[in-house]
């Protein structure tokens, strides 16, 4: 995604704590009595497939035959069915690799971001009587105003003089864009969590490590998931920042691989939408399991000024 | 953690008031900050301190003072790369708030297939900007031209993305196509917290549909629509994935964006010149982001 999750508004219809869905908001009181709406219902619809055409564009053109794929009729079915755009796409892009070092670069950003940014906000709300924590808060915090282009320069420079001009380096600079925005949802729900909670643990003989691991991380886990999945798909579907940081062409993630249809085997459209396909598709199995914390994480919280 | 074990349930009463801080929270704080400053706060200072020399990115170089700065303000490169970036967002900012809202109208009415539709609409923020990218630069450069030719519409036959006046029009198209989910659910999350008995009232006064939409949703919302717009504005304004897999900044440089021009530097050896525009782009995005404190604070309301 290019742009940043971003902030969040006050959630109306929240998740009930045992994962059970919303109620329909239908029931909304404003539309009770009222009959179904059917012309909003197919203009809806119609532009619902404004939505799915470059998609189905995709998975057509993925399934012809080169023959076919370059005819110029984008919207025809392929006849025949063939799969061997996949697989001249699986060994072109050298897929295994490059869905391995993006499933890399995912899961280090994943996890690296809800840890990192779960024991910093743990450590900010418990004291936040204290200035250093305070500060470290806003100073977490300024990242949300920096945007990736002001300072990639010296990030490119410095990342290729400590040998970090690889995927690992785009897990810490990544996980780093990403604190601000995991921090100030993380930090938000802690601050709702009752003290007392906490105190019975302690008293009960917790230490503080133990405590944030048997108590306020399983607590926290509605925010993992959205700060996950918000980190899953900035890693996953990022192209700027890996094809900035990582050097060398053979370590670059499957987003960055794409560029290779631009230049050469340009005209072997079913090759390359299949390679496209192939890219987009984990993030869009992913999102239909998820979509409900999808739909959450950018709808909640209230925006912080 | 042998630190932890220090507190125990004896100082809790203690810890109320004057207590230390116990050493793991320093623990806890310590990488996040750490990593922070080596990422991104020592890369910033380093960025700004070489916008005032003539560095090429390695090997020697020499203060200039604001030589770069002066530069850049009379350059027409940079200045047409802050035209197009400003107008693009505006323009983009208008199409993704205006659909948003009446999808998210929609969505909330009383219609059919309210989930499924729901489903579709938040696709597009899933997939990677460069790659949907490169799916509407081939409908651009090969669907819409054969369209076009076949309906008998000339202005339609040639590219969009060949055309240096039009080019934007397609960014603009498919970063709204990207924009729109996250907006839409911001918007749905607005309409949703609207108390339905004020439309009974309004209904019972005679208010049309139309009426209502315009003199009571739109005002009630009013919060979210500023939230929105600033909130695109600042990510439209980096502008980067979309416009490299449809356009590249071309035609010529008609379509690239400031994170282009500054990324360009690099490649091209005005390091250091290109750090000027990263600080003046700084400067901008903060600005921005005043805006926005300014402007939602007294809204937090909602």
């Amino acid at each position: 995604m290019s742009t940043q999750p971003a902030l969040v508004v006050e959630d109306a219809a929240p998740l009930a704590p045992d994962g059970t869905p919303r109620p329909r908001p239908s029931k909304n009181t404003a539309t009770r009595g009222e009959r179904v709406s059917w012309s909003t219902t197919i203009i809806l619809i119609l532009c619902a497939v404004t939505v799915l055409l470059p998609l189905y564009v995709t998975i057509t053109m993925a399934l012809k035959t080169t023959g076919q794929a370059v005819d110029g009729n984008a919207f025809s079915l392929p006849a025949p069915f063939s799969i061997d755009g996949f697989v001249e796409a699986w060994n072109l892009t050298k897929f295994p690799v490059g869905a391995g070092i993006s499933l890399l670069v995912t899961a280090g950003t994943v996890v690296a971001t809800i840890l990192l940014a779960a024991f910093a906000s743990y450590a900010i709300v418990r004291n936040w009587d204290r200035r250093l924590f305070r500060y470290s808060f806003f100073y977490l915090l300024a990242a949300m105003f920096i945007p990736f282009p002001v300072v990639a320069l010296p990030q490119i420079q410095l990342t290729g003089r400590v040998g970090l001009d690889n995927p690992f380096g785009v897990v810490i600079l990544a996980t780093m864009f990403q604190l601000s925005f995991s921090v100030l949802l993380f930090t938000a729900f802690l601050r709702s969590i009752p003290i007392e909670l906490e105190e019975s643990a302690r008293i009960d003989g917790a230490t503080t490590w133990q405590t944030f691991w048997r108590l306020i991380f399983p607590l926290l886990a509605p925010m993992s998931a959205t700060v996950g999945i918000f980190a899953f798909l900035y890693a996953w579907n990022d192209f700027m920042m890996p094809s900035l940081i990582i050097s060398d062409p053979a370590l670059q993630t499957l987003p960055v691989r794409q560029n290779l249809f631009q230049n050469q085997f340009s005209n072997n459209y079913n090759v390359s939408f299949a390679s496209y396909l192939m890219a987009m598709a984990p993030a869009i199995l992913a999102y239909l399991f998820t979509q409900r914390w999808v739909m959450e994480g950018v709808t909640q919280g209230a925006v912080k000024g | 953690m042998t630190t932890s074990t220090i507190v125990t349930a004896g100082d809790q009463k203690a810890r109320r008031s004057s207590r230390r801080v116990e050493p793991i929270y320093y623990l806890f704080l310590l990488p996040s900050l750490v990593l922070f400053t080596l990422a991104i706060t020592v890369p910033g200072v380093v960025g700004i301190f070489f916008s005032f020399t003539d560095s090429i990115g390695i090997g020697e170089w020499r203060f200039t003072g604001l030589t770069n700065y002066i530069a850049m303000f009379s350059d027409p490169a940079i200045l047409q790369s802050y035209l197009f970036t400003i107008g693009f967002s505006i323009a983009t900012v208008i199409v993704v708030n205006v659909l948003a809202f009446l999808l998210a109208v929609g969505l909330t009415a009383r219609i059919r297939l309210k989930t499924a539709l729901r489903t579709v609409f938040v696709i597009p923020m899933v997939i990677s900007g460069i790659i949907i990218a490169y799916v509407f630069n081939f409908l651009f450069s090969n669907s819409l031209p054969s369209a076009g030719e076949s309906l008998g519409i000339p202005a339609l036959s040639t590219s969009l993305l060949a055309n240096p006046d039009l080019a934007w029009v397609a960014i603009v198209i498919v970063t709204a196509w990207q924009a729109i989910p996250g907006t839409l659910l911001i918007y749905i999350a607005g309409l949703l917290a609207v108390p339905g008995d004020v439309y009974e009232a309004a209904a019972l006064d005679g208010a049309s549909k139309g009426q209502q939409l315009v003199r009571i949703t739109l005002p009630l919302v009013a919060g979210y629509v500023v939230i929105n717009v600033i909130l695109g504005f600042k990510g439209f304004l980096n502008a980067y994935d979309i416009i490299v897999g449809l356009t590249n900044g071309g035609p010529g440089t008609a379509t690239r964006s400031v994170a282009m021009t500054i990324i360009a530097g690099f490649n091209g050896g005005d390091y250091a010149y290109q750090m000027a525009n990263a600080t003046i782009f700084f400067v901008v995005a903060i600005l921005i982001s005043l805006l926005q404190l300014s402007l939602t604070r007294g809204r937090n309301a909602f």
